[in-house]
């Protein structure tokens, strides 16, 4: 990085740590943050958006729907994350590679599992192997956010579920009394309403969320947990800066930053949930109401 | 999502018209110096970095190199994320079964107990750590001493530092680095396990293993492969 740095054993200590601290290994553990915020700005829409149609279905009259819903939340939160982090992107990669392969080399006459070998031919490989770095860490990251949405969205879903029926019946009722159809007020009353009583429960599974990140590191994708691991263990005289173990400091700096992005975001939901009380029928909007007049 | 999957799917069709069959992926660990490690450059690097793009010219191959975690490096292998391992595996029995090898490109390997300087031989029957899914992990569970494993072969070493766990059993290679610094000393006769390092390969993969111990002959023949085993592991080191 800097010009003094080419070798780094004579430096005095100020200026080794600072060729230290903007090795290529540091850029990649500074890099993993923004990887590890954009997984999670990405997952809790996805997951959001899961959790709105699994809440849909569950609500549906149609009984097939509703079952499909049920199913969905009560698996998925019924099974520990972990399998379905290990499992989902495993079976979604082999869901791939097997119907690739029927489309692309239908005169394959070898079988696809051959003992422990799960085989498919060259052209139905995802990504290609003969595909850039890049593509293949935009897959595993597009595998691990597809995981990451759909176990947390069945918790959004039950979340949302239950908001919609804590909204009380008779302000449906109403809405439709002035004739609105049932989309209608499903659209106009009942969804502005149902926030306030979905928030605690969606501020709750964003704080898992953040927490859970470090899962991505079962998934193939180097985090900041990874980073820390393997910046702070001891480095003997085959690397450049050599040191001892000193995970207990990379560990403390990803704490710090867990800690403060936790602490930001229950500020952000003390805000939202202040906006969303505004005007309700429940507690907290009626002390706005009464300090307002 | 859906939008990214299809995305990166496109992106692999576009890039795909070239064939696939000369890229060979390797599959290593890079936690393992002077095998193979992350250097601070961000690059691999190590034994095994150099003698595998070595074995790929020859062999006219086009190799990439992935990182994968030690643990799940044979399932990834034999489901397909790459075709093959370099990550100082030592061809056993056990793994056989899993996997195919090539030959060995490192002769049969001592493993030794490492402790903190001043221990007695006792500590070979005390609480013994190693790393997991490892020879030497199997060969410390048929001992007297208590089997303690971690993922990684770093957490190992902080584990007898830290007084965790009396002593630690690698690969001698691996701990050399250690015992050098000075805090730590062999204990006892070290012990031969395995057959040597070996590229670990799907056993349905013929070709590839036919390839890779045609250009391993080459290497041995002409004396490059104990060159480079000469320049990471010093002159003491067994060569073929």
């Amino acid at each position: 990085m800097f010009a003094f740095c080419t070798d780094p054993s004579t430096l005095p200590d100020w200026q080794w740590f600072a060729c230290y601290l903007t090795s290529g290994t540091h850029l990649a553990f500074y890099w993993s943050f923004v990887v590890v915020m954009v997984l999670i700005l990405l997952a809790a829409p996805f997951a959001l958006a899961f959790g709105f149609a699994g809440a849909l279905a569950t609500r549906s009259h149609m009984a097939p729907i509703r079952l499909v819903g049920r199913t969905y939340t009560s698996m998925v939160r019924g099974v520990p994350d972990i399998v379905f982090f290990l499992f989902i992107p495993i079976a979604i990669d082999q869901a791939l590679e097997y119907i690739l392969h029927q489309v692309r080399c239908p005169d394959w006459d070898m079988p696809i599992r051959r003992g422990n070998d799960f085989l498919v031919c060259a052209q139905a490989k995802v990504p290609l192997s003969s595909s850039p770095a890049w593509v293949h860490d935009i897959y595993a990251f597009s595998l691990a956010l597809f995981a990451f949405a759909l176990v947390f969205g069945a918790f959004a879903a039950n979340t949302l579920y239950g908001a919609m029926n804590a909204v009380p019946k008779s302000q449906t009722e109403t809405a439709e009394a002035y004739g609105m159809t049932k989309p209608q007020a499903f659209r106009r009353v009942l969804l502005p309403q149902m926030w306030v009583y979905a928030l605690p429960g969606l501020s709750n599974l964003w704080m898992i969320l953040i927490k859970a990140t470090p899962l991505l590191f079962l998934l193939g994708i180097r985090d900041i947990v990874y980073w820390a691991r393997e910046l702070g263990g001891q480095k003997t005289g085959f690397y450049a800066y050599p040191h001892p173990d000193w995970r207990v400091w990379y560990f403390l700096v990803v704490l710090v930053f867990y800690l403060v992005l936790t602490a930001c975001s229950e500020r952000v939901f003390e805000w939202l949930m202040r906006r969303f009380s505004h005007g309700q029928a429940t507690a907290a909007g009626e002390r706005q109401r009464r300090a307002a007049a | 999502m859906k939008k990214l999957i299809l995305a990166s799917v496109a992106l692999a069709f576009a890039s795909g018209t070239a064939l696939a069959q000369d890229v060979v992926r390797i599959g290593t660990e890079g936690a393992y110096p002077p095998y193979n490690f992350i250097n601070d450059q961000n690059e691999l690097d190590g034994f095994e970095r150099e003698f595998g793009d070595a074995l790929c010219e020859r062999a006219e191959l086009n190799c990439e190199w992935v990182l994968n975690d030690w643990d799940t490096i044979i399932p990834n292998l034999v489901g397909g994320n790459y075709d093959a391992i370099m990550a100082g595996m030592s061809i056993t029995e056990a793994r056989k079964q899993v996997i195919g090898f090539s030959q060995n490109y490192m002769p049969p390997d001592l493993s030794a107990y490492m402790a903190p300087v001043g221990a007695d031989e006792s500590v070979r029957d005390g609480v013994v750590v190693v790393q997991s899914n490892t020879m030497q992990a199997s060969y410390v569970a048929e001992t007297d001493a208590t089997l303690v494993e971690f993922p990684t072969p770093d957490e190992t070493i902080a584990a007898v530092r830290s007084g965790e766990a009396d002593a630690v059993m690698a690969d001698k290679d691996f701990l050399v680095q250690y015992v050098e610094q000075g805090d730590f000393e062999f204990v006892g006769e070290d012990i031969q396990l395995g057959e040597g390092l070996g590229i670990g390969l799907r056993q349905s993969d013929e070709e590839l293993r036919d390839t890779f111990n045609a250009a391993i002959d080459e290497m041995k023949a002409d004396g490059s492969l104990n060159e480079l085993i000469t320049k990471w592991f010093g002159a003491d080191a067994p060569t073929f």
